[in-house]
């Protein structure tokens, strides 16, 4: 068990810089969730940890102690693989006993630790067996239980679960979690699913071109976005950018998204937007389900627009709807039962509680 | 293949174009496999023919594909003659020590240019597989000026020695069981060999304890490569050996059945019978594990 520490690491292939210099600190016991689109370089950054690839320049640490020419074996750390990478030709036990036993831990121990890992991970019966008679759900367990029967200071998981369909996805999502509640150890996880991102990690490093666009809770990414990348990157149905502007009317502060839309901005959105030049481009970011059906009585903040919806997509327990603003295309999600029918006019309300505004040209969050 | 054979023509369904083009195709297949068979099984079944004859009997102008009289009396004479187990122990002992000798160098070189990446490695790689390439037809002539100057220089006679062939094979088997080893060792997923690795192998243990038994097939393809060629070689022995006692097995069978222009032929075809037993036999028992690793070897390499 340790803490991780990156200070300033890069990673170059020859002109290109895979990784543009990242900082991050990893607390012990924590989950850290590094997400983000295919060639971030958030796997490069994992196999950095892992000791896989030289680091370019930077330091990174693990237990305080600087392991940038330390190589893997010693770095005492554990990886799972998207593709398992189990072992061929030996059982389950002698797989997830192959490092213990290059280390020549006791026979004894050996034992008590892959009956113990098989225990936690549910795979007792299955200890005999060679990796091509099990499905894919158990082998990644058995990815994982090698993992665990070192006791590894940091376990490591590049998109362990990317191989399996959605349904095993799930169940295996949860099994790590619990897993993890039971063994503690310091995790790094490597995913391109921002749903699995949400849902397994303490804190989610958002990774886009190299760099991390933002690190925080769960909730903070969702919530309190810090640039439009990592907005739009979190949540699905992805959150709506609308071009807007901001005008002065009668004394209040008001927002302009179409010529016959605006809204005037709640008290606590418009102090803080008031010092903003009206003359910027922005962006009005809003999640789909803080644009849902009218009703009767609307809270403070929220306010109601007329359209005509062209699709909607009925979910079941929602239905989304999309419609256009200007060219703008704009998805929300309103109640099944609200009467949304293709190609007819509903009236919308959003909630500009939520919302954000952002520099449409840095993608600044304001 | 026998049996994929078989399943695949089991279950006949009527109805669809894709069983009738199925079914065309393994018409089509049989035909050909009967006619190759055919090709290809006359030679041995002639020499197993006139092995059972007496030098009579072939030289008598009866039906040569019948034998009217059988006797084993060529079998006899060359199972006791010391001569033939002289040449028949040179040709064992000369094959394994190559094989060995050649999965000694192979495996670590394929293992270091399919999964070290250093400068060079690919063209190296390439480079060996071009060494295959040159016939040996061309490369005996210097090879014996080299063992010559080696002579002359260290007072070291290879020259007319049964075990200058040790050496000299692995020129012809070491490029190619490279080469099918690289392509089988570069079909392991990298994960794995990343996996021994964070698990605390060392590149030798990787290789002992992951990469040769996963590669087996392949490993067991290169083998009986290097064992047939070995085993069947012509033109070095008779170069490099002159000597009755130093002769291997199709050179002896050649040197000493054939006088002048009298053929033995009874004999010789008892000898090139019983020479073609251990790699028939080998392959036999290997089969399965040659073709899945020649096939590996082929779409990777």
């Amino acid at each position: 068990m340790a803490d991780v520490s990156l200070r300033k690491v890069i990673k170059r292939y020859d002109d290109v810089e895979a990784v543009r210099g990242i900082d991050l600190d990893i607390a012990d016991h924590e989950f850290i969730v590094l997400v983000g689109p295919s060639g971030c370089g958030k796997s490069t950054t994992l196999r950095m940890i892992a000791g896989l690839e030289d680091i370019s320049d930077g330091d990174i640490m693990i237990g305080g102690d600087v392991v940038n020419d330390v190589p893997p074996k010693d770095r005492d750390i554990a990886m799972v693989f998207q593709n398992y990478a189990l072992y061929p030709h030996m059982t389950v036990a002698e797989n997830m006993s192959f490092g213990l036993r290059l280390k020549h831990y006791p026979k004894a121990e050996i034992k008590a630790r892959v009956t113990e890992a098989a225990r936690l991970l549910d795979i007792t019966d299955l200890i005999d067996r060679k990796p091509k008679q099990l499905s894919g759900g158990q082998r990644q367990r058995v990815a994982m239980g090698r993992a665990i029967v070192r006791n590894p200071k940091v376990f490591l998981f590049d998109e362990p679960l990317s191989n399996l369909d959605a349904k095993l996805r799930v169940q295996m999502r949860i099994e790590i979690k619990k897993v993890h509640q039971k063994v503690r150890t310091t995790t790094v996880y490597v995913t391109h699913d921002q749903v699995e991102a949400m849902t397994l990690a303490d804190r989610v490093v958002v990774m886009n071109k190299g760099r991390i666009e933002q690190i925080g809770t769960p909730n903070e990414l969702y919530h309190k976005p810090a640039t439009r990348f990592v907005a739009g990157f979190i949540g699905s149905p992805a959150m709506n950018f609308i071009p807007c502007r901001l005008e002065d009317a009668a004394g209040t502060l008001r927002i302009r998204l179409t010529d016959r839309i605006a809204f005037a901005l709640p008290p606590a959105r418009a102090a803080r937007y008031n010092a903003l030049p009206r003359s910027d481009k922005l962006l009005l970011g809003i999640r789909p389900e803080h644009l849902t059906e009218s009703h009767a009585h609307l809270d403070p903040g929220v306010e109601t627009f007329d359209t005509v919806l062209d699709v909607t997509e009925p979910m079941g327990m929602e239905t989304l709807v999309y419609f256009g603003l200007d060219g703008t295309p704009v998805c929300g999600r309103v109640n099944p039962n609200a009467g949304a029918k293709d190609g007819a006019p509903m009236r919308l309300a959003m909630d500009l509680n939520n919302m954000h505004l952002l520099n449409e040209e840095t993608g600044v969050v304001l | 293949m026998s049996t994929m054979a078989i399943d695949k023509a089991g279950p006949t369904r009527k109805l669809g174009s894709m069983s009738r083009d199925r079914a065309w195709a393994l018409r089509w297949s049989y035909f050909f496999l009967v006619l190759f068979a055919i090709f290809f099984l006359t030679p041995p079944v002639y020499m197993l023919i006139t092995s059972l004859k007496s030098s009579a009997e072939i030289s008598a102008a009866t039906n040569p594909w019948w034998v009217f009289h059988p006797t084993l009396s060529n079998y006899v004479e060359l199972l006791t003659s010391n001569q033939f187990l002289r040449f028949f122990w040179n040709s064992s002992i000369i094959s394994i020590v190559v094989v060995i000798v050649t999965m000694i160098i192979s495996i670590p070189a394929a293992f270091a240019l399919a999964r070290m990446k250093f400068w060079g490695s690919a063209t190296l790689a390439t480079g060996v597989f071009l060494t295959y390439l040159i016939p040996d037809s061309l490369l005996f002539i210097p090879l014996f000026k080299m063992l010559g100057v080696v002579q002359d220089l260290t007072g070291i006679t290879l020259l007319n020695r049964w075990y200058v062939l040790v050496f000299i094979y692995p020129t012809l088997t070491v490029p190619f069981c490279t080469w099918i080893m690289i392509g089988y060792f570069a079909s392991i997923p990298k994960e794995l060999d990343e996996a021994a690795i964070i698990d605390g192998a060392s590149w030798l243990q990787t290789l002992l304890r992951i990469f040769i038994p996963v590669a087996l097939p392949g490993l067991i393809a290169a083998t009986i490569f290097a064992f047939t060629v070995s085993w069947a070689q012509f033109l070095y022995p008779l170069v490099f050996t002159t000597s009755i006692d130093q002769l291997v097995l199709p050179v002896g069978i050649t040197t000493t059945l054939i006088k002048g222009d009298v053929f033995n032929w009874g004999q010789i075809m008892t000898g090139a019978l019983l020479g073609a037993a251990p790699p028939l036999i080998i392959y036999a028992f290997l089969m399965d594990y040659y073709i899945a690793g020649l096939t590996a070897g082929a779409t990777k390499g």
